[in-house]
Order: C-alpha cells, then structure tokens, then sequence
C-alpha cells in the first residue's frame, strides 16, 4: 500500500494534508467562490461556443415575429426568450451579448491591469519621487468623473466595441496602481527581497521573481474587481446610447432598447439585466472568494 | 477578619475549540480578605489571566465558565445579572490590564476615561469628578495633573498611561483591584516604580488585591498571600512565608529554583530551569498535569490527586511532603 | 493641523489643474469645435472662419490658458446647443443634483452604519447575512437596471410614486434609494470590519471592565473610533455618486447637471462638457479634501500631529 494512501490517522495526524490538499479544501468550502466560479464558467463557455449555442441569427430581423413573448409568458419554442423590436431572436442576443461584456471586462481589465501594475509596482518598490508621481496620478484620476469622461470621449471617437474597451482600459488603472503599490510596499520589506538584492539580483530580475509572485493573489482580486467594474460600465454607456452602437447584442444596449416598451413587456429589461446581475456576481463572489482562500492568515 | 471579601470555589473554565473542549482552568479555589493581596504566579498560558476575566464576568462569548461558589462580600458573582454584574465592575472591582498602550481609547482624553466610571458608579457632578481625577494623578505620581486632563491617551509614555490606568481604577475606591500583569509591558526601571506604587496605594485605601504575575521577585515583596498556578490548576496555595519558605510542589520549588532571590540565591549559583513543555488541555485531563516534567512522577500521578497540607498551605501532589530531597531544596 | 490642511489644500488645487488640463486635451484633440459649432449643414468656408473667429487655430496651450483664465473667473463660455454661458446653465442644474447627492449620501449611511452594526456585534449570524447579501448584490446591481425595475414596480404596478421628473420631493424617493445603493456596500463593509476591529481591542475590554452599559460600549467606545474612516469614506463615495449621477438622472429624468451632461455629449456642445468635467471633478476633490480635514479632526492622533 503506499504511503499517501494510508489511513492510519496517527500518521495522518503527523504528516498533515499537504498545503496543495488544504488549498482544495478551502476551496471548495466556499460557498461564493464555488457559485461564482460555476457561474463563471458557465457564461464563459456560453460565450465561446456563441455559434453553435444561439438557435438564431441575434443579426436577423423579422418585422413579422415582433415583440414575441418568452415561453413562460406564453410563447413558442421557436423564440425561447421571445423577440425583440425588430423580431430577433432574444435568446440568440442574449447568448451574443455575453462575448460583447466578457471580452470588454477581460481585454479592458488587461489593458488597465498592466498600467496600473507597472505604475504601482514603480511605485512601491522605488519609493520617493516615483511613488509621489504615481500618488499624484493616481489623486488626478480619481478625481476625473468616470462615467463623464468615458461617454464624452467614446461619443467624440465613435462608438465601436474596440473604442469602448480601450477607452475603459485607459480609465479604469487607479485602483491596480493603489493595490500593487501597497502591496509592493509591504513586501519590498521582507527579508527575502533583501536576501535576492544581496546575491546581486538585478532590479527587474528581483522585481519578477522576488516580487511578483508574491503579489500576485493581490492582483487576482483586483483584476476580477475591475473586470466586474469594465461590464457595468460598459452597460451604462450602451443603455445611455452612447457605448457599443446598435445593432450589437450588448446587455446595456438590449435594456436601453426594450425601455421603451417596458410598460407592456417588462421582461424585455428584466432578462438582460438580470443576466448582466449574474455575471457580475459571480465575478465579485469570485474575486472576494480568492481573496478569502489566499489571504495568508487563512493559511494555518 | 470573619468572613472573606472573595471566596472562590471548584471555579472552572471551558473554551470550545475546533476539535473539542480546551479545559482551560480547572477547580480553583481560593479566599481573600479585606486589605489583603493574593499572587497569582505561573508562567504564560497557565490560566491566570483567565481567571481574573471570569472574576470580572467578561470572558468571551463562547468560554463557559462554571464553579460552585463565587461570592464578593455577599454577592454570587455566578448568578448575578448583567446589570448587577455593571454595578460591581468598576464600583467596588477594579481591574488593571497589562496593555497601557492599547488599554485608554483613543478618541477621548485622559480625563474623560478618568471620570467615566466614577460618573457611571457614583451620584457626582462632572467638576467633582474632575476634581477627583486630579487628586488621584497626583497620588499617582503624574506632574501637571490638571493640565493631563485634556491629553490624549497618545500623548503619554507607557509608564505615564500605566500610572493613568491605576489612577482610574482606584477612581471609586474599589474593595478589590485585580491587576493582570501590569508592568510586564513596561521598561525595567519602571516596573518596580509601578508596582511599589500600586503595593503602598492598596495598603493606603485598604483594598483587597489580586496580583497577577509571573515575577517570583515581585512576588516575595508584595504577597501576603501566593498561589501558584500550572496548566489551570493551582498546584499550591498558602501564605508568602509558607510557600516561599517550605515550597511543597515540585513545580513551585521548579520556580523558585529559576529565578535568584534576595537572601536566599547564592551568589555564583546556577539558575535552575523547568525542561519539558506545558501539555495540551484539549480533552479529558486526568492526574497532575505537572508529571510530564516532573522529576518525582510516579504511576499514581495518572490519577485522582488529592490535596494534602495544612491549614491554608494546601498543594496537590502524590508524594505527602512534595519528595522533599536534597537536590530539591532551593540553594 | 494648520500645515497639513495648507499643504493638503495646494494639492488639491494641483489636481484640478492637471484634471482640467487632461479634459481640455482630450477633448481638443478629439473633435472640432468649429464644424460643432458651425452645424452639418456647413461649408468648410463657413467651419474656417468660425474657427478664426473663436480663435480654435491657436495653439493648444494658449487656448488652454486662455479658457482657464476665465473658468477661475467663474466664466466657462457660451453652450453651442442653448447659446446661454455655461456657467449660469450649469449653477442652474446644480440643485437638483445637490440635492440628489445629499440625499443618496445620507439614505446610504442610514442603512450601511446600522448594518454594519448590527452585523459586526453578531458575527454570521442572520443579520449579518442579510447585510453580506445585500452588499454583495448592491455591487453587481447595474443602477440603471435597479432604476428601472423600481419603476416599474413602484411607478407602473403599484402607482405609488412618479415616475420621472424633480417637481416634488416624492420624485427623489427612487433616484435616492438608486444612489444610495451605489454607495452602500463599501459603507456597509468598512463600518463591519472597522467595528469587528475595535470591539476586539483592549480599550472595549477596559470600558467594560469600568462597567459601562453595551449600549455606551457599543457606541460611545466602539462606534466613535470605528467611524473614523467611514467619515472620509463617505465623502469620497458622494464625489463618486456625483459623478454617477448621469445614469440615475437619465432614467429618472431629473433636469439636473448629470442630465444635462448627458445632453451636452450627445449635443456635441464642447463648453458645456469641459464645464462639467471640471465642476463633478472639482466636487470630488473638495469632499476628500473635507475627509482628509473631518478625519484629521476626529481622530485626535492626527489633530496635535
């Protein structure tokens, strides 16, 4: 029998679950994390497998199906979630939509993850005039009102998918830079990054593989934070009109749409919305998930 | 003196841990008179700060604590309310913490602490609880008194907030102070400044004392009465003279032999030490819990000990005098 | 104190500076003032000389200074759609938002601090729950969804309040309780861990041990030092809300400055959002300002220091 499979709990005792068994282990006894990351998962593969997933052209116009309601109100199965204004297929822009709001929370949380890091990282581990820059920055940022200067600006450059992402990716670094930047500080302390600095390591060589890693679960939560930040901005500006333009299937745009006619058939904002909801749940319940599981005093 | 001011029986604490019950004290019994000051000694862990909390009813939510007679001056402190539990607190028991640094809240100053109990106790107006306030950080050493009054608590050294704790302590002249270590936070050169200070205040009002401490020094100096403390069981209690003078457990004579003591420790003598390590509480105890780093331990201490001793020297060991050897008996 | 608020208040100043700077870039850079003003219909002749005739041929910088120079003189131009000065425009949208503001920042606080509380003196247990729910759902709620829904329900089936406009206090319930849902969780969660912390401490250990009643320990000794950062968080929550209040003014139809934002940037009409940019970045940056100068004066470690 081999050793790791004993079941004598005497040894048990002694040799302890290993630290990969305690990080399983916490993980699956979170219920947030758990929820968020099935979520997750689920709406992403949705996402991917859009083509083969979605029943209709989310495209595809039908003046003569408009405004069917979903099944449960009783509608055909032909249009599950029913039709929109212009007779799509409201489930097939549904399942559409969740590419347009995860690439735009990935590759925006990507673009702000990087100079918001970088920023940080300077930072915290250079200390002094660097650090007063990046604070200085980071204050004239904050003080910036998001929401005005990212519709102002999208408005000017036209609303495409790829200007809303950038535009959100240059806006939305403030708090990477915040964390990083603390989190650097309270590392750059440590005895190990002394001990690299005294072997010769260079400055990026320490910052790499002495640093980083060891910020790395700081950066996790945040950038789940900020992806979850990037979709509900970008909802906000496609439902004021003024985000992604129509005819793409954005979750804000598909609410801003069905207001109109929400009198009558509610559930023409309610379905997105609540979809929207979801998937920033099960990023925030993700994010605060990790951040509980990796918390170093969680550890013992 | 007829009837004790504190008498504490069978007292036992229980805090639930994550694979059962740590039985963090167990069976304490003592009495102490009016005016008279009782040591608590024993090292860290032992149980002698938990004790003291459940004197004062403000141990934490989920420790139990049982016993079969805990009386103040009348008062059955196991029964007794919240709300009369708040009257003792503060009014006729003090306590002083060993944290000065992080014992006075932040964001009020010196003099609002000061007067807040004897506010909250005693039917007197605000000027007269101020003028009280000076008159005790007077006797307590502190210059400037009046003017300390609108400081905040960051504002003074330790030894100076130390000095402003033992001041709002005696604010309502308690019958009984209960200090829990209060100098080990301190520098050296302070902490006989503080404790001398708090010996001669007590004697002064002619309060009853329970000192909490790990100092055998401090011990000998002040104590009228000793109890020494091991694994949450007081293993021997007595007068000063007679635990000091014919200590009768092994762990007792272990401490003494550890630290040197005016007049008794030979100059050039070794220092002893206790090997070993204080065993786990978790689960049934059963026997002396000692017996581990004993080196008298005997079959029989795996079970029941019995208390032996005379009038209030009492211990708990197996062996009638405590296997009273030579090498034993402190240098 | 006096040093930290004069060196606190020059750098605020130089945030509004780099602040407006970056939104006179971004907008100069990004569109033409000229063919904005000049309207669709016309010709590059006509684009030309009203560029001439405002002066956007000049350089960049000097067109900055020179409409810094009037906006520190309260003079922000004249909006190219309503053909006012913007600053009269904007003083004019102001109150609503204020007001929307004031009361989105105050509804927030009532329901966070309690819940905080109440959920930090009874770790897991069912209220704290619910206060966990509610924060973590509050995050993810899209406001505009949440405004919507509360019409529906609210203005639609049950006709209990109106649905849109400002001409009644009744018209701020939901734009308020929309708001102040947006600040709530963040309020919610540093009024709970800030309280968790200090009723651990042993200045709690110490009131008790005086024989203060739970409710004087609770809130004379805990909640007085636990709402120290939720003070200064607060301020910046209502620069944030202020900011935000675009969304909630579109759907409630609120003529306030968030609406009137809105309209300017579909409107194209460059003086007024410049103004506007500035005006919410300058609320931002006067409310943390206010919390550095309210914490330094509540907590009595920063005061002598």
């Amino acid at each position: 029998m081999a050793l790791t499979e004993s079941t004598d709990p005497l040894l048990q005792e002694i040799t302890g679950p290993t630290p990969g068994q305690m990080l399983r282990k916490r993980v699956f006894g979170h219920q947030g994390l758990l929820f968020g990351g099935i979520v997750l998962g689920i709406l992403l593969l949705v996402a991917i497998f859009a083509p083969l997933l979605a029943p209709h052209d989310p495209y595809a116009q039908s003046l003569m199906t408009r405004m069917e309601p979903p099944v449960f109100l009783g509608g055909t199965w032909e249009h599950p979630l029913g039709t929109d204004h212009l007779g799509r297929d409201y489930l097939s822009r549904l399942i559409y939509g969740a590419r347009v709001s995860l690439m735009i929370g990935v590759i925006a949380a990507l673009i702000s993850g990087v100079i918001g890091t970088a920023m940080g990282v300077a930072a915290g581990y250079f200390g002094g005039r660097v650090d007063m820059v990046v604070t200085f920055l980071i204050n004239v940022r904050l003080a910036m009102p998001v929401v005005l200067v990212a519709l102002a600006v999208v408005a000017i450059l036209g609303g495409s998918l790829q200007v809303v992402i950038v535009v959100l990716g240059l806006l939305l670094w403030d708090r990477f830079a915040v964390v990083m930047r603390a989190s650097t500080l309270q590392v750059r302390g440590r005895e190990y990054v002394a001990a690299a600095r005294a072997i010769g390591a260079s400055t990026p060589r320490v910052i790499l593989s002495e640093i980083m890693p060891n910020i790395a679960n700081n950066l996790i939560v945040v950038v789940t934070l900020e992806m979850a930040h990037a979709i509900l901005l970008e909802a906000a500006l496609s439902f004021l009109g003024l985000g992604v333009q129509p005819p793409t299937p954005s979750w804000g745009l598909m609410v801003s749409e069905g207001k109109n006619m929400m009198l009558f058939e509610p559930w023409l904002v309610l379905i997105p919305g609540a979809v929207l909801f979801l998937l920033v749940l099960a990023i925030n319940l993700m994010g605060d998930g990790l951040r509980d599981v990796t918390a170093p005093d969680n550890r013992s | 003196m007829d009837k004790p001011l504190l008498s504490v029986r069978n007292l036992t604490i229980d805090i639930p841990v994550g694979g059962g019950t740590l039985h963090a004290v167990r069976g304490i019994d003592f009495d102490l008179n009016r005016g008279e000051t009782l040591c608590i000694v024993g090292e860290s862990g032992s149980g002698k700060s938990l004790t003291s909390l459940a004197l004062m009813g403000l141990l934490g939510k989920n420790i139990r604590r049982s016993a079969d007679r805990m009386d103040f001056d009348g008062t059955d402190l196991i029964t007794a309310g919240p709300r009369k539990m708040r009257a003792l607190r503060g009014g006729r028991i003090s306590m002083i913490f060993q944290e000065p640094m992080t014992s006075l809240n932040p964001a009020y100053t010196i003099g609002d602490q000061l007067t807040e109990a004897l506010l909250l106790h005693r039917k007197v107006g605000r000027e007269a609880a101020r003028a009280r306030a000076v008159e005790l950080l007077e006797k307590v050493g502190i210059t400037a008194a009046e003017s300390r009054l609108s400081q905040y608590p960051h504002q003074l050294s330790g030894g100076l907030r130390q000095r402003v704790m033992i001041a709002m302590a005696l604010m309502c002249e308690p019958e009984l102070i209960i200090a829990d270590e209060p100098t080990t936070a301190l520098d050296v050169t302070i902490q006989a400044q503080i404790l001398r200070l708090l010996y001669d205040l007590g004697r002064e009002m002619n309060m009853a004392m329970i000192l909490i401490t790990h100092d055998l020094g401090v011990v000998a100096r002040v104590a009228d009465k000793v109890a020494v403390m091991y694994a949450g069981e007081l293993v021997e209690t007595g007068s000063a003279q007679e635990v000091f003078g014919a200590p009768a457990h092994p762990y007792t004579r272990g401490l003494l032999r550890c630290i040197p003591l005016p007049g008794k420790t030979e100059r050039g003598s070794e220092l002893g030490t206790i090997p070993g390590i204080v065993p786990s509480l978790i689960g049934d105890v059963e026997g002396c819990a000692f017996r581990t780093r004993c080196p008298h331990a005997l079959p029989e201490c795996r079970a029941e000990i019995p208390r032996r001793g005379a009038g209030e020297h009492l211990f708990r060991c197996v062996h009638p005098d405590g296997a009273v050897s030579a090498e034993d008996v402190p240098a | 104190m006096l040093t930290f608020i004069l060196k606190r208040l020059g750098l605020a100043v130089l945030v509004a500076l780099t602040v407006s700077f970056i939104s006179f870039v971004l907008l100069f850079l990004a569109g033409d003032p000229a063919a904005a003003l000049a309207g669709e219909t016309a010709s590059g002749e006509d684009i030309e000389a009203i560029r001439r005739l405002y002066g956007f041929d000049r350089p960049m910088l000097v067109q900055y200074v020179d409409w810094l120079y009037s906006a520190v003189r309260g003079d922000f131009g004249e909006s190219y759609y309503f053909r006012l000065p913007v600053a009269s425009l904007i003083a004019e949208r102001l109150s609503v938002t204020m007001t929307l503001g004031v009361c989105g920042i105050t509804f927030a606080l009532l329901t966070a601090v309690p819940l905080g509380v109440a959920a930090a003196i009874r770790p897991n247990s069912i209220i704290d729950r619910v206060a966990l729910f509610l924060s973590v759902a509050g995050q993810a709620m899209p406001s505009f969804w949440f405004g919507l829904i509360l019409i529906v329900v609210f203005a639609i089936q049950l006709g209990w309040l109106p649905p849109s406009g400002a001409s009644s206090p009744a018209h701020f319930i939901m734009p308020t309780i929309v708001l102040g849902y947006y600040a709530m969780p963040a309020i919610m969660r540093l009024t709970r861990a800030g309280m968790l912390e200090v009723l651990s401490s042993d200045y709690i250990r110490t009131a008790r041990a005086k024989g203060a009643p739970e409710g004087r320990v609770l809130f004379r000794h805990a909640l007085r030092n636990a709402i120290i950062p939720v003070v200064s968080l607060a301020a910046v929550q209502m620069g944030f809300m202020l900011g935000g209040s675009i969304v909630v003014e579109s759907i409630f139809a609120l003529h306030g400055a968030g609406y009137l934002a809105w309209e300017s940037i579909a409107r194209n009409d460059l003086p007024t959002v410049q103004a506007l940019i500035l005006v919410f970045s300058m609320f931002y940056i006067v409310f943390t300002f206010l919390a550095d100068v309210l914490n330094a004066w509540l907590d009595p470690r920063m005061r002598s220091s």
